[in-house]
């Protein structure tokens, strides 16, 4: 087994003309690790991963290898195997010689090749499919041998990009678990592309949010989920009730914010924003739907709000409320679905609560579009 | 597959009008155009060479003396076979041959960089570049490239200027000039079908390979080259075809001493005024070179569908 290989970028710009694909990103990753770049379509995930690869260099800035300067080293120089967006299997080679180029570009005989081929494609349950063409594999098929061909080349890095995002959602949660296992047995580093969140939650040690070129909050996936770091965090990963209002008054970790619609609420403030929010700065405050329940009186609190439910969605495990709260503020929250009465009916007036450790207050920025 | 499936098929996507009128378009342009002549004419290559007045009549059967003639020449001539037609023939096989890998090795790289390079503008402006020369036909284009290669001409006057040379090479007698002009002539027909193919080629293949550490030449070897070879084939079929049966250029741009079996093909029709050997001899060069291109499509293992693309 490999001992995985650290990556640093320093301070990384990459530039297109005028363009900006990429700004000032700081990022360390450790050996072994699963990491994770977490973002919407075109905020410059690909870009990142080429100047990882060597398919360009950052206009600024370092990409460190295993502690080295990567400035100079072509893709083909680089310990980096990359698993591209659409995989870039060869049409016209078999899956054997597909999962083995590496080793024909190194010169290794034909049985050597086999060998290897033979126990990549047992790692990857494809035994049986060696002698086919990739246009005769399945998609989940193919995945597997576009991992197996870039696991030949025994990077200490191995870079995906997006690589399940053609599949369907079946078979994509199925590959999730088989990737992360694949990367705990040959332990090399791991840096995966997705603008899925449930996949940047579920597989990665930790995950780097990114939006517009900037890189938002680098950290566990709890964290980034419980604790975002900015606005935009916060609406992107996972679903959130978003409040916007000024801060009324700072209490140690919690604040009151005092919100257009729904009066004052009280928050916990994030931890990159705290010490650094004053009384009267704009500020959003964000409670997940699962954190939302009906409160069992009507009297009022900080951590209060009042609501009408427009109609219900049930989800199996849980059902959702989507609800109207004051002047019009549209919420929704998630009940589990415990086997009991539902407790809420179309029309009817609910008082919700949450525990206040459960919002957090962020200053006002942008968010997410849906 | 089934006919009658097929036609059904065929009139509900095309409507009655269009579907027929296609149909009879190609029928025509198959049998009229195609087949009937060229019927006819290896009717012709298995007659004698009789005057107007005995044809039809009881002289007129069939025979192969016109092809015996390829082969052994006339009675009594020097020697046991033709060696003055089958030279030519030969060479210019052999000649054909050769401008077909000039232009091959001249238009891979470039039909390689117009198809991978998606620089737009300048990618456009060099398409145009190798258009508009067509546009000048064929007799004009051959005689600009007698000036070119002429004694005084200038790449003579460079070279004899520059005095890399003491003596006017004589680009003509030496052919070069024939096979400058014939490499010209066809250069789009071998460009377009190969940068065709290589356009739609995926670029992330190609950097795919580079990301496992494969050369320029491996990455050449082993994804372009097998992923254009329906353009490369299709282009070499195009050109070798085309020169082997060139008339023009082997005209204007030929050295004193060499035919082009086209030429010898062209004094039977005219000058020789015996139509049965002129049709002979074509066949011979028609079928001749179907057989060059089919075999070499099974050495480089060449599906006839990939022709087409
Ligand atoms: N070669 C290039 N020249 C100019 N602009 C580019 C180039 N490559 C990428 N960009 C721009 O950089 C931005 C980021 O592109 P990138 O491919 O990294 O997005 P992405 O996050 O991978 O998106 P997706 O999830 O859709 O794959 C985009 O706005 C894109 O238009
Ligand atoms: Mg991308």
């Amino acid at each position: 087994m490999k001992k995985g290989v650290a990556v640093n970028l320093e301070d990384v710009w990459i530039r297109f003309g005028d363009f900006v694909a990429v700004r000032e990103a700081n990022v360390n990753i450790n050996g072994g690790e699963f990491f994770s770049f977490l973002g919407p379509s075109g905020c410059g995930k690909t870009t990142i991963l080429r100047a990882v690869s060597g398919f360009l260099e950052p206009s600024q800035g370092r990409v460190m290898i295993g502690g080295k300067d990567m400035v100079g080293f072509g893709p083909n120089k680089r310990p980096t195997a990359l698993i591209f967006q659409n995989l870039a299997l060869f049409p016209l080679m078999k899956v054997w010689e597909n999962i083995t180029f590496s080793l024909e570009v190194k010169g290794a005989s034909k049985k050597d090749r086999r060998k290897r081929a033979d126990e990549l494609l047992e790692m990857i349950a494809l035994s049986d499919q060696s002698e086919k063409l990739p246009s005769e594999l399945s998609g989940g098929q193919k995945q597997r041998v576009a991992i197996a061909r870039a696991l030949c080349a025994q990077p200490d890095v191995l870079l995906l990009d997006e690589p399940l995002s053609a599949l369907d959602l079946k078979l994509r949660q199925h590959m999730r678990t088989e990737l992360r296992e694949i990367q705990r047995r040959v332990g090399i580093t791991f840096i995966y592309i997705t603008h899925d969140q449930g996949e940047a939650l579920t597989m990665s040690d930790s995950v780097a949010v990114m939006r517009a070129g900037i890189i938002d909050q680098v950290a566990e996936g709890q964290a980034i989920y419980d604790d975002p770091a900015t606005a935009f965090v916060a609406s992107f990963v996972g679903e959130n009730n978003v409040m916007r209002g000024k801060i009324a008054s700072l209490d140690g970790k919690q604040a009151l914010i005092a919100t257009n619609r729904t009066g004052e609420l009280i928050a916990r403030i994030a931890s990159s924003a705290q010490g650094s929010m004053k009384v009267g700065d704009d500020a959003m405050m964000f409670v997940r739907p699962e954190a939302l329940r009906i409160a069992k009186d009507t009297s009022e609190a900080k951590n209060r709000l009042s609501a009408k439910v427009r109609h219900e969605e049930f989800e199996g495990q849980s059902y959702n409320v989507f609800l109207d709260g004051d002047a019009g503020k549209e919420l929704k929250m998630s009940l589990i679905n415990v086997g009991q009465q539902r407790e809420s009916a179309q029309g009817q007036n609910l008082t919700l609560e949450y525990s206040p450790d459960q919002a957090v207050v962020l200053p006002a920025g942008e968010l997410a579009s849906e | 597959m089934d006919i009658r499936k097929i036609f059904p098929d065929y009139y509900r996507r095309n409507g009655t009008g269009l579907g027929t009128f296609l149909l009879i378009a190609v029928f025509f342009w198959v049998v009229v155009l195609i087949i009937l002549p060229q019927l006819s004419m290896l009717d012709f290559s298995f007659r004698h060479h009789l005057p107007p007045p005995e044809m039809g009549g009881p002289k007129d059967t069939y025979t192969i003396e016109h092809y015996k003639y390829l082969v052994f020449g006339a009675k009594g001539a020097g020697s046991a076979y033709n060696v003055v037609d089958l030279g030519v023939f030969v060479r210019t096989l052999v000649a054909a041959i050769f401008v077909t890998i000039v232009d091959l090795i001249l238009c891979y790289p470039l039909a390689y960089y117009l198809g991978q390079t998606k620089g737009g503008g300048f990618t456009r402006v060099l398409v145009l570049l190798l258009i508009i020369p067509y546009w000048v036909n064929e007799i004009l284009r051959a005689f600009a490239f007698r000036i070119i290669f002429g004694d005084s001409g200038l790449i003579n006057e460079v070279l004899l200027n520059t005095g890399t040379i003491a003596q006017p090479i004589d680009f003509i007698r030496a052919n070069i000039a024939l096979y400058a002009g014939l490499s010209y002539a066809y250069i789009l027909l071998m460009i377009f079908p190969i940068y065709n193919v290589i356009e739609s080629l995926d670029r992330n293949q190609i950097e795919a390979a580079r990301d496992m550490g494969a050369p320029w030449w491996r990455i050449h070897w082993r994804i372009v080259i097998p992923y254009a070879k329906p353009g490369i084939s299709s282009g070499c079929t195009m050109v070798f075809m085309l020169s082997a049966g060139a008339l023009a250029a082997p005209q204007i741009l030929g050295g004193p001493s060499s035919l082009w079996f086209t030429q010898i093909i062209y004094q039977w029709f005219n000058s020789g005024g015996n139509w049965p050997r002129g049709a002979a001899f074509a066949i011979v060069l028609l079928v001749t070179c179907i057989i060059i291109v089919l075999s070499l499509m099974r050495a480089f293992k060449v599906k006839m569908g990939d022709i087409g693309k």
